[in-house]
C-alpha cells in the first residue's frame, strides 16, 4: 500500500460527541526514536484530565486488535520511517483511511500496527474514533537516544493533545486499569 | 539459454530476517539455501558472570513468543546444575505456564501466518475480509492463553513470575479457578479449530524425517523427559552434547545442528506427536483421529493439524492441573550456590531447545549454550525444499515461491525474536 501520509493536520483531536479517549504510546525506548511514543506518554502525565487514559502498549500487534476493542475514542502514538524529514508528525485517521505499512513483514511475524489497525477495520472493532500520530524518526538504533528533531516533536506533540483534550472531554475522573498511569 | 530470477522481497509470516534462494538450472533444482542474515545476538556471551537466578528472566528476552521456553529450559538447567528438584505442585504450575504458551503460539501461527496459505490469502487481513469469523475465532483462542501467562507469569509477554526453585507468587486455587470458564469455552472452540484446519488441502508430500524430541512415560512432553529420537536415540538431557554438533555454516548466522552419526533432524510438533502421540489427553487423541491422523505423521504440510490437536491438549491439560491444585506451602525451593554443570531440553511450541550451563561456585555463570530449535531445523527445512521444490519446477514463479514460502512455514520458523523479514530469491537458468 503506497500513500502518502497525512501531515500534522489541523483537525481537533477528538470531536465534541467522543468519549473519554485512550491515548496508547507505542514503541521501544531502547531503540532510539522509537521511544518518541513513550516519551509523549511521560509528557503528558498530569497534564490532562483524569478521565484520560494514558497506556504505554508495549505488546504484540494482536494485544492491539484487543485493546483497541471495546474502546469508544483511542489516539495512537508511535514512531514511524517514511523518508519525510526527521520530526515530521503524520496524521492518520484510522477510521476513514488505510495505514501504510513502512515495509510490509516488518514487524513480528509479520504484523504490525498498520495490520492491526487494518485487522480491527476489517473485524468492525475499530473504535468509533481512532487517530494515528506518526512521528517521523531518524535512527532506531538499539541503545540510541532519541534524535533531537524527534524529541522537539514529540514535545509539541504532547503540548497539542493537552491543549485540545483539555477542551474536549469532561474532567470526571474514571477507574485506571493496570497500564495507565 | 532462457534464465530468470525471481526476488521476492518481502516473506512474511516468519519471524526472523533471513533469504531462501533457489538455484534451477535447465529445469533441474541445482541448490536450495536458506540463508539467515540476522546478526548474532550474543546472549550465550553476555550471559557469562551474571547470577545464575538472574538468567530465566534474561533468557525469556531472547524470544517474544515463546519465552516460557527459554526460561523453563534455563529454570530446569540452573536446578539441575544446583541439585535442587522441585516440588509436584511446583511442576505442575510450570506445565500450566508452557500450555499458556502453546495455546498463544500455536493460534498465532495456525490462524495469523499459516492458515491464510491454505485458505488462499496473502495475509491474515485478507483472508478476515472473507473470514472474520475465522479471526475473530483465533484471537478468542489466543487470548485465553495470554490469560495464563498473566496470571502465572505476571504478564502476557516476557513472563517475571518464574525463578530458580519455583515461582516468586504462586496463584490461590480461586485465582486458578478463575481461568477456568475461559479454558473451557477455548477447549470447544479448539476441536473446532481441528475439524477447520484438518478439512484444508494438503500436498501429498511426506519425508523420512529422523524426529527428535524431549519424551516422558507418563506424559505428553513439556519440560521434563529424555531425548529421544525414531532411530534409537534415548538419552537424558545432560548427554544431548555427546550426540548432537552445532556447526557453522557461511550462508547462516545462525549455527546448524546435526544427530553425530546421523545428520539432519527435525523438532517440532510433527515429531513430537510422532514420538509422543500416544500420551495425548482422550480427547485430544480422539480430536487427532478424526482428523485423519495416524500415530506419526511425515507430511509437515499437516504440522497444522497437529498444532490444532497440540492446543487442544493444552486446553484440557490446562484444566486438568487447575482442577486438581493444591498450593505449595512455599512458592519455591531454596538454591544453594555451588559450582555444576546443568542441562535441560523442554519443548518450546516449535521444537526442542536445549540449554546447559556451567556455573562458578557463587553460582554466576562461566559458559553458556542454547541450541533453539529453528536453528536445529534449519537443515531439515532445506531438506524439505531440495525433496518438495522439484515437484514444482513447472509452476509459474509466483506458485512455485508460493508453495516453497509455506513449507517453510510448515515449521513456524522463529529466525530471530525481533523486527525482520526473509527474502526469496529463485534464479532459473
Amino acid at each position: 500500500m503506497k500513500r502518502t501520509p497525512g501531515r500534522d493536520k489541523a483537525a481537533p483531536v477528538v470531536a465534541g460527541r467522543a468519549g473519554c479517549p485512550v491515548i496508547l504510546c507505542l514503541g521501544n525506548p531502547h531503540c532510539g526514536d522509537d521511544g518518541a511514543g513513550r516519551l509523549v506518554a511521560r509528557l503528558l502525565r498530569d497534564r490532562l484530565p483524569s478521565s484520560v487514559r494514558i497506556e504505554q502498549h508495549a505488546g504484540t500487534a494482536l494485544a492491539l486488535v484487543e485493546r483497541l476493542h471495546g474502546a469508544d475514542a483511542v489516539l495512537l502514538v508511535d514512531a514511524a520511517l517514511t523518508g519525510a524529514a526527521p520530526g515530521t508528525i503524520h496524521v492518520f485517521d484510522c477510521v476513514a483511511e488505510d495505514i501504510p505499512a513502512a515495509r510490509p513483514g516488518a514487524s513480528s511475524h509479520g504484523l504490525g500496527v498498520a495490520e492491526a489497525i487494518a485487522l480491527a477495520r476489517v473485524l468492525g472493532t475499530l473504535p468509533r474514533v481512532c487517530r494515528l500520530y506518526a512521528i517521523e524518526g531518524e535512527t532506531f538504533a538499539p541503545g540510541a537516544a532519541l534524535s533531537p528533531a524527534v524529541r522537539t516533536a514529540a514535545e509539541g506533540l504532547a503540548a497539542r493533545l493537552a491543549r485540545e483534550l483539555v477542551h474536549t472531554v469532561p474532567p470526571s475522573a474514571t477507574s485506571y486499569g493496570p497500564h495507565g498511569f | 539459454m532462457a534464465r530468470r530470477t525471481i526476488n521476492v522481497d518481502v516473506l512474511a509470516r516468519v519471524e526472523g530476517e533471513g533469504a531462501l534462494r533457489l538455484v534451477i538450472q535447465d529445469g533441474t533444482l541445482r541448490n536450495a539455501e536458506l540463508r539467515i542474515f540476522e546478526p548474532p545476538r550474543f546472549f550465550e556471551a553476555f550471559l557469562r558472570g551474571r547470577s545464575c537466578m538472574e538468567v530465566p528472566d534474561i533468557t525469556a528476552r531472547i524470544c517474544g513468543i515463546c519465552p516460557v521456553a527459554y526460561q523453563m529450559s534455563s529454570v530446569h538447567a540452573m536446578e539441575d546444575a544446583l541439585g535442587i528438584a522441585i516440588t509436584p505442585e511446583i511442576r505442575a504450575l510450570r506445565r500450566l505456564l508452557y500450555c499458556g504458551e502453546w495455546i498463544e503460539s500455536h493460534v498465532l501461527h495456525m490462524y495469523m501466518l499459516h492458515a491464510p496459505d491454505f485458505l488462499g490469502y496473502d495475509g491474515a487481513v485478507e483472508m478476515a475480509k472473507d473470514h472474520p469469523d475465522v479471526v475473530r475465532d483465533g484471537l478468542a483462542l489466543k487470548k485465553a492463553g495470554n490469560e495464563i501467562l498473566n496470571l502465572l507469569g505476571g504478564r502476557e509477554i516476557h513472563p517475571i513470575n518464574v525463578r530458580v526453585g519455583g515461582f516468586y507468587r504462586v496463584p490461590t486455587r480461586h485465582e486458578l479457578r478463575g481461568l477456568r470458564e475461559a479454558l473451557l469455552r477455548g477447549r470447544d472452540a479448539s476441536l473446532d479449530t481441528v475439524k477447520l484446519v484438518a478439512g484444508f488441502a494438503f500436498p501429498d508430500m511426506e519425508r523420512d524425517y529422523e524426529f527428535v524430541s524431549v519424551s516422558h512415560p507418563g506424559e505428553y512432553p513439556f519440560n521434563e523427559g529424555h531425548v529421544v529420537s525414531n532411530r534409537g536415540l534415548d538419552i537424558p538431557p545432560q548427554q544431548y552434547d555427546a550426540h548432537f554438533e552445532e556447526f557453522h555454516v557461511k550462508r547462516s548466522n545462525a549455527l546448524h545442528s546435526r544427530h553425530l552419526g546421523h545428520g539432519a533432524y527435525l523438532t517440532g510438533p510433527l515429531a513430537r506427536y510422532s514420538l509422543n502421540s500416544a500420551r495425548l489427553s482422550p480427547l485430544a487423541l480422539e480430536a487427532a483421529r478424526t482428523a485423519g491422523l495416524g500415530a506419526t505423521c511425515n507430511n509437515p504440510f499437516r504440522s497444522i493439524v497437529i498444532r490444532a490437536v497440540e492446543v487442544v491438549y493444552a486446553f484440557d491439560e490446562a484444566l486438568r492441573i487447575i482442577d486438581a491444585y493444591q498450593p505449595p506451602e512455599r512458592p519455591f525451593v531454596e538454591a544453594p550456590m555451588r559450582a555444576g554443570v546443568g542441562c535441560a531440553a523442554t519443548e518450546a511450541p516449535r521444537g526442542m531447545l536445549y540449554h546447559r550451563y556451567r556455573l562458578d561456585a557463587d553460582g554466576s555463570v562461566l559458559e553458556a549454550k542454547i541450541v533453539p530449535p529453528t536453528s536445529q531445523n534449519q537443515p531439515s527445512i532445506e531438506d524439505d525444499l531440495r525433496a518438495f521444490a522439484p515437484h514444482w519446477l513447472d509452476l509459474p514463479d509466483d506458485r512455485l515461491s508460493h508453495l516453497c514460502e509455506q513449507a517453510i512455514r510448515n515449521h513456524d520458523p522463529c529466525i530471530s525474536c525481533a523486527t525482520h523479514f526473509l527474502k526469496l530469491d529463485v534464479v532459473r537458468g
